[in-house]
């Protein structure tokens, strides 16, 4: 990371700070049930949501800290929790 | 046939950046980039001291893309209005918005005085307190806006108290008193209804205060996936009332559909497990009577405010 005398952090640097190794369990994404509804990257805290080529919804496992939100929000039991192991 | 989106990444959109280190699951850190995004990048944010500050602060990388300052945490509402009258002196204040945030404790009792200052000198600021109901980055003390009975280390539950004997301080109100033009409350369980009152807010021109229930997996006690769902439950409970106040008057009330008892929103959450036992039973009660009061209050069964 650059240091920058005078300025303490340059702007969205904490994206240097892959949260990702956190996690004991991750969402998997089915995108077949996914209806791009959108509910689940409005409510991830880190955000680490984005929409893959095939318009659906998916995961940023940089930064996923596995917290459930998306999985307990999704209305279309399209996304799971499941126990990672490393 | 289901919508298809173009591909996007927060990476690019977001004014509030991933890779800071609030807990899995933290409602404050939802909190912080719902209010930001709805702000727009032209915005200065004043933090107060509290976990907001120390998890998108790790130094040297910051978690925001616009001007932020820390300085303390009694003095957060007095560096904001530094900031304003600095822009009104440049000429710039038009359009600039300047946002101070800060948690429970900082807004409720540790910065109260530089905030009631702020209010009454009548700066253009949107004040935004966090309300996570306690003192958590310093481990789950309690503050003036932590609810009856719940267990925090310095309420603790045992066989003479069974934890906070005070009720939540009446902020939004206190803020009214002030003769703030604009007063509202939110919860993270509703993003559109938080966007639509910071933008509501920042359009307005003076002091403005919003209140915002973020739910702390770490203090509350409660499985990090529930922060959503226990967001929600606290506004269907009637604990947690979401209102709008316009120039002292009540303007609008988040309706009840159909209303929780306060043991659904209580029960996942550990802070609130001895009111579950038979020594317990009493509080409960006075729980169930607090949100019963909120909803006749604010008639949030009733007919429509107007
Ligand atoms: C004057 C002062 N007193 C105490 C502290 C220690 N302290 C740092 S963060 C914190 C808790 C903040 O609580 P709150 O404002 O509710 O924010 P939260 O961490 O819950 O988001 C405390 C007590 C401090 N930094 N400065
Ligand atoms: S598990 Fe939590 S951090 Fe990971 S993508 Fe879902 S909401 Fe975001
Ligand atoms: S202690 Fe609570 S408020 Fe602080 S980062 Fe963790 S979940 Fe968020
Ligand atoms: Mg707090």
């Amino acid at each position: 990371m650059k240091f920058y005398p005078g300025v303490p952090a340059m702007p969205g640097t904490s994206l240097d700070n892959h949260t990702g190794n956190w996690r004991t369990q991750k969402p998997v994404f089915d995108h077949a049930k996914c209806t791009a509804c959108e509910l689940c990257e409005q409510y991830c805290p880190e955000p680490c949501i984005l929409v893959a080529d095939d318009g659906k919804f998916d995961v940023d496992l940089d930064y996923c800290k596995g917290c459930g939100i998306c999985a307990e929000v999704c209305p279309f039991d399209a996304i799971k929790m499941v126990l990672e192991l490393k | 046939m289901p919508k298809v989106i173009a591909p996007r990444d927060p990476k690019e959109w977001s004014l509030f950046t991933a890779g800071h280190t609030a807990c899995a699951g933290c409602g404050q850190s939802l909190g912080a980039r719902l209010v930001l995004n709805a702000a727009g990048p032209r915005t200065i944010l004043v933090n107060a001291t509290g976990c907001l500050e120390v998890f998108t602060t790790r130094f040297p990388s910051s978690a925001w893309r616009v001007p932020w300052l820390h300085s303390l945490f009694e003095n957060a509402s007095a560096v904001g209005s530094g900031v304003e009258a600095a822009l009104k002196a440049l000429g710039k204040a038009d359009d600039v918005n300047v946002i101070v945030q800060g948690g429970d404790g900082g807004t409720a009792d540790i910065g109260f005085g530089s905030l009631s200052g702020m209010f009454e000198r009548g700066h253009n600021i949107l004040y935004v307190c966090y309300d996570n109901e306690a003192y958590m980055n310093t481990g789950i003390q309690r503050s003036g806006l932590t609810p009856f009975a719940a267990s925090t280390t310095t309420s603790p539950v045992g066989s003479e108290v069974l934890g906070n004997t005070t009720g939540k301080k009446d902020l939004p109100a206190i803020a009214v008193a002030h003769g703030v033009p604009y007063v509202a409350t939110t919860t993270v369980a509703y993003p559109k209804d938080l966007e639509k009152k910071v933008k509501k807010a920042l359009s307005i021109k003076g002091p403005k205060y919003i209140q915002i229930l973020v739910p702390c997996p770490l203090g509350w006690g409660h499985d990090t996936a529930l922060t959503i769902r226990l967001a929600r439950l606290a506004v269907q409970s009637g604990i947690f009332p979401v209102i709008e106040v316009e120039n002292g008057k009540l303007t609008s009330v988040m309706r009840i559909a159909r209303k929780v008892p306060v043991d659904e929103y209580l029960k996942p959450q550990a802070r609130f497990r001895h009111l579950f036992t038979p020594a317990g039973r009493e509080e409960l009660a006075r729980v169930q009577a607090l949100a019963d009061a909120n909803i006749e209050r604010f008639g949030l069964l009733g007919a429509r405010a107007g």
